[in-house]
């Protein structure tokens, strides 16, 4: 009785929680997925399973090593022609285990892929444009940025990115994220800022003499502080343009 | 003496043309191997270390990369091994066509001298093994010399590719039927089907770069209506299945190492042959976007081929079963070849299986273009590759020098070796994923905690380079002073074993062998023939 009563109380919770989420605005409208944090527990997951596998591989290995030394000039191996039915079974049955952890192993990364490539509503967007050897930031309002992106924290950020000259790739290894930027073409990538704190960021695709050195950071600031900072930088631009 | 240098240059013995093969590659090697050096020395701190000029660092590095897979593992692979040992393994007298054989050599001699030229044109290329456009097309490195160095190796592939299929296909000795070949001969058969097809899309890309350069076509330039990504997407639909092109012929002559070194038949050779190699050449093609995870393809062709990617794992998987499995009831030696051969197993687990987080483009989105990437492509392709090709030579030296390299000095020369490396890419792959430091850097500024690292990395390339040195020294001495190799010095059952140490210069045996119907490269454990 009492289980059914909490049953009932959840099904309630769940109902407003998605009449909610469906208003226009509404903060519950969805969870931001934490991308840096999927990356991690199924990164985890993945290494658990390829040292099983491995460490099964390397047993066996070296269990036969040992095992089947020779231990006279003269020997000869004694295994003998498979039947034709174990032959079969010999390939079906690991074919089967291959592609069963293969399928699982696709289907979580697709799942975090999609936390990846969705953009959660609301996100600051702001475009990105390299260049040899520069990152360069413009925010909504025309404020310019270069190789240093602050960025309010607690709120989404999304980069809409294309290239001056040639190949490059936002990288920012906090985040567990990158994307190429090219000539011609306009990617995205969206990380999220939970915390105030600096971030590297550096470029991951090979573009030439300074390549190692096309590093920047992303500053995530307290929300009041940044508003703070992108009034005053937008002054001063308007002021600027003014004045020319 | 200049009739044994006419004899060597106009030679269409297909011995003397492997053999020919093995000298340029191991030079290709060599030099490769000292960039690797100089770069490594150069990571060995934060900030410039013995250069000041990044160009210096980024010249080496292309070198490196195409040195080593044009240079040195393709050409060792399938020119060495696959023109010393396949028509000895098949029984016939020679390849199908010996001349093209000669040109296909001197061609890839001339791509040799070609990237030789990058030390000494004013402006060596520095585009990297890949030569991705627009940089490929903006800098002012020679990106010709590049062009050609890759269409002259690319042509002398196709060459070969033609010869062997044919070579294979229509001139086994009477009796040798496909299912009775050796695992290294079907390998090889896989891997020029996959040169055959493939190595054109490769001219092409890199023809289309030339153009782009010097003739002032706009294929790569989106002001003019191109696009920078078609170079990619012709690039790794190459490049990918090259990457099979040199793991299929390693690991075939790593079972047959293995099979002799254990005596022992092949676990499920049909699985390993149609489900295995078969498996590779038909899932060959369709893999090439994980090289292009994050570089804004559409999601749908990233998520289809990461399945596709992962699927790799089940022709692999039957291989290393077949692997692991010849060693059951096998009654097994650990000369020198047979370590190399077993190491292979080890560093394939860890490359191979390194290659599932890779797969997951997800995962794939932190750690591609990282030094992660590095270690896991070093342990399942060059590392693994190198070490087969080093296994496979002891395993011939007897064959083709008539004399037996020392056994201790093999040893010791392999330890160093194994040592080395995997204390070059374990760690590479812990700061790939920890840091996420990229790779293609001469500095590491940003990244202040993969220092110690680094110098991990840097000892252990110091240790390679040593081992090396032992294993030169060993093969040079054994073929002045070691002791005379019988015809059939491991007890092996297969063919290129049963003529002479070395073998008759033209046409291998006295009469092609008869092969008995019960016969097979691998029938040990029944009465002897």
């Amino acid at each position: 009785m009492h289980k059914l009563g909490m049953t009932g109380i959840n099904l309630t919770s769940s109902l407003v929680g998605f009449m909610i989420s469906l208003m226009p605005g509404s903060s519950f409208a969805r969870e931001i997925a934490d991308t840096a944090k999927g990356f991690n527990d199924l990164w985890y997951e993945v290494m658990i399973d390829i040292t099983i596998i491995g460490a099964i591989f390397a047993f066996i290995t070296i269990y036969f090593m040992i095992k089947y030394r020779r231990r006279n000039d003269d020997d000869e191996g004694s295994q003998k022609p498979m039947t034709t039915m174990s032959a079969i079974g010999w390939a079906i049955i690991p074919v089967f285990i291959f592609l069963a952890d293969d399928l699982y192993m696709a289907a979580k990364g697709w799942t975090l892929y999609n936390e990846y490539r969705n953009v959660p509503e609301n996100s600051l967007e702001i475009k990105l444009e390299s260049a040899m050897w520069s990152w360069d930031y413009t925010y909504p309002n025309g404020v310019k940025a270069y190789n240093e992106l602050r960025v309010p924290a607690g709120t989404p950020i999304v980069l809409r990115m294309t290239s001056r000259d040639t190949l490059h790739s936002h990288f920012i290894p906090d985040f567990r994220i990158k994307e190429d930027s090219m000539p011609g073409r306009i990617t995205y990538l969206w990380f999220y800022p939970q915390e105030p704190g600096e971030h590297v960021v550096t470029c991951a695709e090979y573009c030439g003499l300074l390549h190692s050195r096309m590093a920047g950071k992303i500053i995530a600031m307290p929300e009041e502080e940044f508003t703070a900072w992108y009034k005053a930088e937008a002054e001063n631009l308007e002021q600027n343009l003014a004045s020319n | 003496m200049m009739h044994v240098l006419k004899d060597w240059i106009f030679t269409t013995d297909h011995k003397k043309i492997g053999l020919l093969y093995l000298i340029g590659s191991i030079a290709a090697f060599v030099l490769a191997g000292i960039m690797a050096l100089l770069m490594r020395a150069e990571l060995s701190a934060i900030g410039p270390t013995i250069t000041t000029n990044p160009n210096d660092y980024n010249v080496w590095l292309y070198f490196h990369g195409a040195a080593m897979i044009l240079g040195f593992q393709i050409p060792a692979l399938t020119g060495f091994l696959a023109n010393y040992l396949i028509p000895l393994q098949i029984g016939a007298r020679d390849v199908a066509f010996p001349r093209v054989n000669a040109l296909s050599v001197w061609l890839f001699y001339m791509g040799i001298f070609l990237a030789l030229l990058t030390f000494v044109v004013p402006n060596p290329p520095d585009v990297m093994w890949t030569g991705y456009p627009p940089y490929s097309v903006v800098t002012p490195g020679n990106t010709a010399l590049y062009t050609f160095t890759v269409l002259l190796l690319g042509f002398a592939s196709i060459l070969g590719g033609v010869n062997f299929l044919t070579t294979i296909t229509f001139m086994r000795a009477p009796g040798i039927g496909w299912n009775q070949l050796n695992i290294f001969t079907w390998c090889t058969f896989g891997a020029f089907i996959l040169q055959l097809i493939f190595v054109p899309v490769l001219g092409t890309a890199v023809t289309m770069i030339m153009l782009d350069k010097y003739v002032g076509t706009h294929f790569f330039d989106p002001a003019a209506g191109g696009d920078v990504l078609i170079y990619q997407n012709l690039f790794w639909f190459y490049s990918h299945p090259a990457v099979y092109v040199i793991f299929l012929p390693f690991i075939g002559i790593v079972f047959d190492i293995v099979a002799t070194f254990a005596r022992n038949r092949i676990f499920n050779y049909k699985a390993a042959v149609y489900g295995g190699i078969g498996g590779i050449v038909i899932l060959a093609g369709e893999v090439w976007i994980h090289h292009l995870y994050v570089t804004g393809m559409p999601d749908w062709l990233r998520v289809g081929q990461m399945i596709t990617t992962l699927m790799i794992s089940v022709p692999v998987g039957l291989m290393f079963i077949s692997l692991v499995g010849t060693l059951f009831k096998g009654s097994i030696s650990f000369k020198t070849p047979m370590l190399y051969g077993l190491s292979v197993i080890f560093l394939m687990l860890v490359g191979g299986l390194t290659g599932i987080p890779l797969a997951l483009v997800s995962l794939d989105l932190h750690v591609s273009d990282t030094y992660f990437i590095i270690g896991h492509f070093h342990y399942v392709m060059a590392v693994a590759g190198t070490f087969s090709i080093f296994g496979g030579v002891y395993y011939l030296y007897p064959k083709f020098t008539g004399r037996m390299y020392n056994e201790t000095l093999g040893k010791i020369g392999f330890w160093l070796s194994f040592i080395g490396v995997n204390s070059i890419f374990f760690p590479m792959m812990v700061v790939g994923v920890t840091t996420g430091m990229p790779r293609r850097y001469w500095d590491y500024q940003q990244f202040p905690e993969a220092e110690s690292f680094h110098v991990i990395m840097t000892a252990g390339a110091a240790i390679i380079a040593i081992g090396f040195i032992i294993i030169l020294i060993n093969w040079i001495h054994g073929m002045l002073k070691g002791e005379k190799a019988g015809s059939n010095p491991w007890g092996s059952r297969s063919l290129e074993w049963t003529t002479t140490s070395p073998p008759l210069a033209h046409g291998n045996w006295e009469a092609v062998p008869t092969i008995k119907e019960a016969w097979g490269p691998y029938e040990y454990g029944t009465n002897k023939t």
